[in-house]
C-alpha cells in the first residue's frame, strides 16, 4: 500500500466504527429530535404531519405548557446562578490553600474533597434527605449544638427552600472538579514569577489578586460553561429528592424534570414524543447560546498568558 | 506536577496563617466527608441506635445487620450490581478502543478531511446525548433492544466516545514521527503501528477510562428510559427505586445507599493519586 493513496483502507478501519456509533446513536438522534419538534400527530388521522412551528409556539404560550416551561426555565437559571457565586469562591479558596506548598497532607485533603463528585446524584440526593429530613434531626441536631436550632427547617419541603438546598447540595458534590481545574491552573504559575514579585515587596493578597488571578481567569471561564452545561441539562438530583412533579408545588422544577414529563406523561397528562423534542430543542438552543457566548465572547475577551 | 523549589513562608506569621489554613481544610474535609460516613455508620446499627445517637459508630450492643437481610431478600441488589458492571465494563472497553484507534487514524496521519472530521467528532463534547432522549428511544425501539443491556452501551459508547477522541489525539500527536517511520521502514503494518502507539499513551488512556466509567456507573437518566425492566437494571435505578418504596424502613435505606456507594468509593481511594494527576495534568495542557 503506498502513502500516497489520498485514503487509505486502514483509516477507514479506524474511524468508520466510531464514527459510527456516534452518528448513529448521538448526532442522528439530536438531529431527529429537533425535526421532530416540527411535526405533530394529526387527532384524525393519527399520522405525523408537519406543523412548522406550532410546536413552539404552543410551548411558549399555551396555558398547559407555557407556565411550567417559563417557571423550569427561571428556575434552572437561579439553580445555575447558586452554583456559579457559591462553587466558585469556595473552590478558588480551596485550591489556593491546597497550591501552598508549606502545607501538609495536601494529596488527602484533595482526595477527600474529590470524593463527593465521584458520587451519582441519586445517591447524593438521597444522603441529604436523609441528613435533613426532620424525623432523623441530624441537621437539627448541629445547629442546636451550635445554638441555631431555631433556624432549622425542613427545607426539601418548602416551597420558598427546596430549590436553594437542592442547588447546593449539587455544588457540594460538584465542587470537586472547579477545585482541581483551579488547583491545576494555580500550580502551573512559575515559582520564580511570585519569587519575583515578593523581592519586589508585593504582599499575599498583592501575589493573589494582581498575578495569580488573572493567570486563572481563563480557568473560571471553563469552569462555568462546564457547570452551565451540565446545569442545564440537569435531572437526577431533582428526579431522585421530589421526584418527577419537582416538588413541592413545582417549586424545584427545572427543564430536565420538565423534559422527562412532557415526553413520557404524569398523572393525568399524556406524554407527547413530539412536544418532549420540542423542549430538547429549547433546552439545545439555551446550551448552545451559552457555549457560543463562551467561545466567541469571552474568549476572545479574556487574554490568555502563555507561561 | 508541581516543581519542588522551596517557596519561602511568609516572613513574621507564618505558622498563624497556616493554622487559619488547616481550620478551613479539616473544616471543608469534615463537610465533605461527614455525610457519607454517617451513612456508612449507622447502616451498621439498629433503627433503635440510628435514632437515638446518630452520630454514634456502632458498638456490639448497636450492631445489625438487618438492613441488609432486607435489601437482599427483597431486591436483586447483586444482580444490578452485575448489570452495571457489565454495562461500565464493556462501554469503557469500546470506548477506549474505538476511540484511540479514531484519534490514531486523526493525529497520526494527514489525510484530506481529518480536520472536518476531528471537528465533527468533538462537536459532542459540549451538547448532551440526553437531548436526543426521544429519538434515541425511537431508535433503540427499532432495533428491538429497549430493556437490553445493548441499549445502555451503544449510548453510553456514542456519548463517550468525542471527549476521548479529542483528549487521546492531543496525546498521540506527541508520538515521534521518526518512530512510526521507522517501524513501517521495518515492514510494520499500519494496525502493527497502532498496536506500538497505544502503550506510550498509556497514562492518557488510564485517566480518560476513569472519566468515561464514572458518569455511566452513576446514570440514572438512560436506564430509566431505555432499560427499566427488571432483568436489566443497573444499580443506580435500581438504588433509586428501591430507595423511594422502602423511604419509611431507614436501615434499609442506609444500606441500599451504602452498597450503592462502596464500589465507586473503593475504587477512587486506590486510584485517586492517578485520576488526580491525570486531571491536573489534562488541565495544563
Amino acid at each position: 500500500m503506498t502513502q500516497r493513496k489520498p485514503f487509505p483502507t486502514h483509516l477507514f478501519v479506524f474511524l468508520l466504527p466510531a464514527l459510527l456509533i456516534y452518528t448513529a446513536f448521538m448526532v442522528y438522534p439530536l438531529l431527529d429530535s429537533v425535526l421532530m419538534s416540527f411535526f405533530a400527530v394529526n387527532p384524525t388521522t393519527g399520522q405525523q404531519g408537519f406543523v412548522g412551528l406550532q410546536n413552539y409556539v404552543q410551548l411558549l404560550t399555551d396555558e398547559r405548557y407555557a407556565p411550567h416551561f417559563w417557571n423550569a426555565f427561571v428556575h434552572n437559571i437561579i439553580f445555575f446562578l447558586y452554583h456559579f457565586f457559591v462553587q466558585n469562591p469556595i473552590g478558588l479558596l480551596l485550591a489556593a490553600l491546597l497550591a501552598q506548598h508549606t502545607l501538609r497532607f495536601r494529596g488527602f485533603f484533595r482526595t477527600a474533597f474529590f470524593m463527593p463528585t465521584m458520587l451519582s446524584f441519586v445517591i447524593v440526593g438521597f444522603i441529604w434527605e436523609l441528613i435533613l429530613s426532620p424525623i432523623w434531626g441530624v441537621a437539627q441536631g448541629f445547629l442546636d449544638l451550635i445554638g441555631l436550632g431555631f433556624l432549622f427547617k425542613p427545607w426539601l419541603g418548602l416551597p420558598e427552600y427546596a430549590l436553594p438546598a437542592l442547588s447546593l447540595i449539587s455544588v457540594w458534590q460538584f465542587i470537586g472538579i472547579p477545585m482541581m481545574l483551579f488547583y491545576a491552573a494555580l500550580i502551573a504559575i512559575p515559582d520564580e514569577l511570585i519569587e519575583a514579585a515578593r523581592v519586589d515587596g508585593a504582599s499575599y493578597w498583592t501575589v493573589f489578586w494582581r498575578i495569580k488571578f488573572p493567570l486563572i481567569l481563563p480557568t473560571v471561564g471553563i469552569v462555568t460553561i462546564l457547570t452551565f452545561v451540565g446545569n442545564f441539562n440537569a435531572f437526577d438530583l431533582i428526579y431522585t429528592t421530589q421526584g418527577a412533579l419537582a416538588g413541592p408545588d413545582f417549586a424545584t422544577d427545572i427543564l430536565g424534570t420538565f423534559f422527562y414529563r412532557t415526553f413520557f406523561g404524569f398523572q393525568l397528562q399524556l406524554g407527547n414524543p413530539n412536544m418532549g423534542a420540542t423542549v430538547a430543542t429549547m433546552m439545545f438552543l439555551i446550551i448552545l447560546t451559552g457555549v457560543l457566548f463562551y467561545l466567541v465572547v469571552w474568549q476572545r475577551r479574556v487574554t490568555t498568558y502563555e507561561i | 506536577m508541581s516543581k519542588t523549589t522551596s517557596t519561602r513562608s511568609g516572613s513574621a506569621p507564618g505558622w498563624l496563617r497556616n493554622l487559619g489554613a488547616y481550620v478551613i481544610l479539616i473544616a471543608y474535609t469534615l463537610l465533605a466527608l461527614f455525610p457519607v460516613i454517617l451513612v456508612i455508620m449507622n447502616s451498621f446499627k439498629s433503627r433503635r441506635a440510628i435514632f437515638t445517637s446518630p452520630l454514634a459508630p456502632p458498638t456490639p450492643e448497636t450492631f445489625s445487620l438487618v438492613g441488609y437481610a432486607t435489601v437482599f431478600a427483597r431486591t436483586n441488589f447483586g444482580w444490578y450490581f452485575v448489570n452495571s458492571l457489565i454495562v461500565t465494563l464493556v462501554s469503557m472497553v469500546l470506548i477506549l478502543f474505538l476511540g484511540a484507534m479514531a484519534a490514531w487514524a486523526l493525529s497520526g496521519y494527514n489525510f484530506r478531511g481529518s480536520t472536518i472530521v476531528g471537528l465533527y467528532m468533538a462537536l459532542g463534547i459540549m451538547i448532551p446525548i440526553r437531548l436526543g432522549t426521544v429519538s434515541i428511544l425511537k431508535v433503540m425501539v427499532a432495533l428491538g433492544l429497549v430493556n437490553t443491556l445493548w441499549s445502555l452501551i451503544l449510548v453510553y459508547t456514542a456519548m463517550g466516545l468525542p471527549l476521548t477522541v479529542f483528549v487521546l489525539q492531543q496525546f498521540m500527536r506527541q508520538v515521534p514521527r521518526e518512530l512510526t517511520d521507522a517501524a513501517r521502514i521495518d515492514g510494520a503494518s499500519e494496525y502493527r503501528i497502532f498496536g506500538l502507539v497505544v502503550p506510550l499513551v498509556r497514562p492518557a488512556v488510564a485517566t480518560v477510562a476513569v472519566f468515561t466509567m464514572i458518569p455511566v456507573w452513576n446514570d440514572l437518566w438512560f436506564p430509566l428510559i431505555l432499560a427499566p425492566g427488571e432483568s436489566t437494571k443497573t444499580v443506580t435505578l435500581g438504588a433509586q427505586q428501591f430507595l423511594g418504596q422502602f423511604v419509611s424502613d431507614w436501615n434499609a435505606v442506609l444500606s441500599a445507599l451504602t452498597l450503592a456507594m462502596v464500589p465507586i468509593l473503593i475504587l477512587y481511594i486506590l486510584f485517586s493519586r492517578q485520576l488526580i494527576r491525570g486531571l491536573t495534568a489534562g488541565a495544563i495542557k
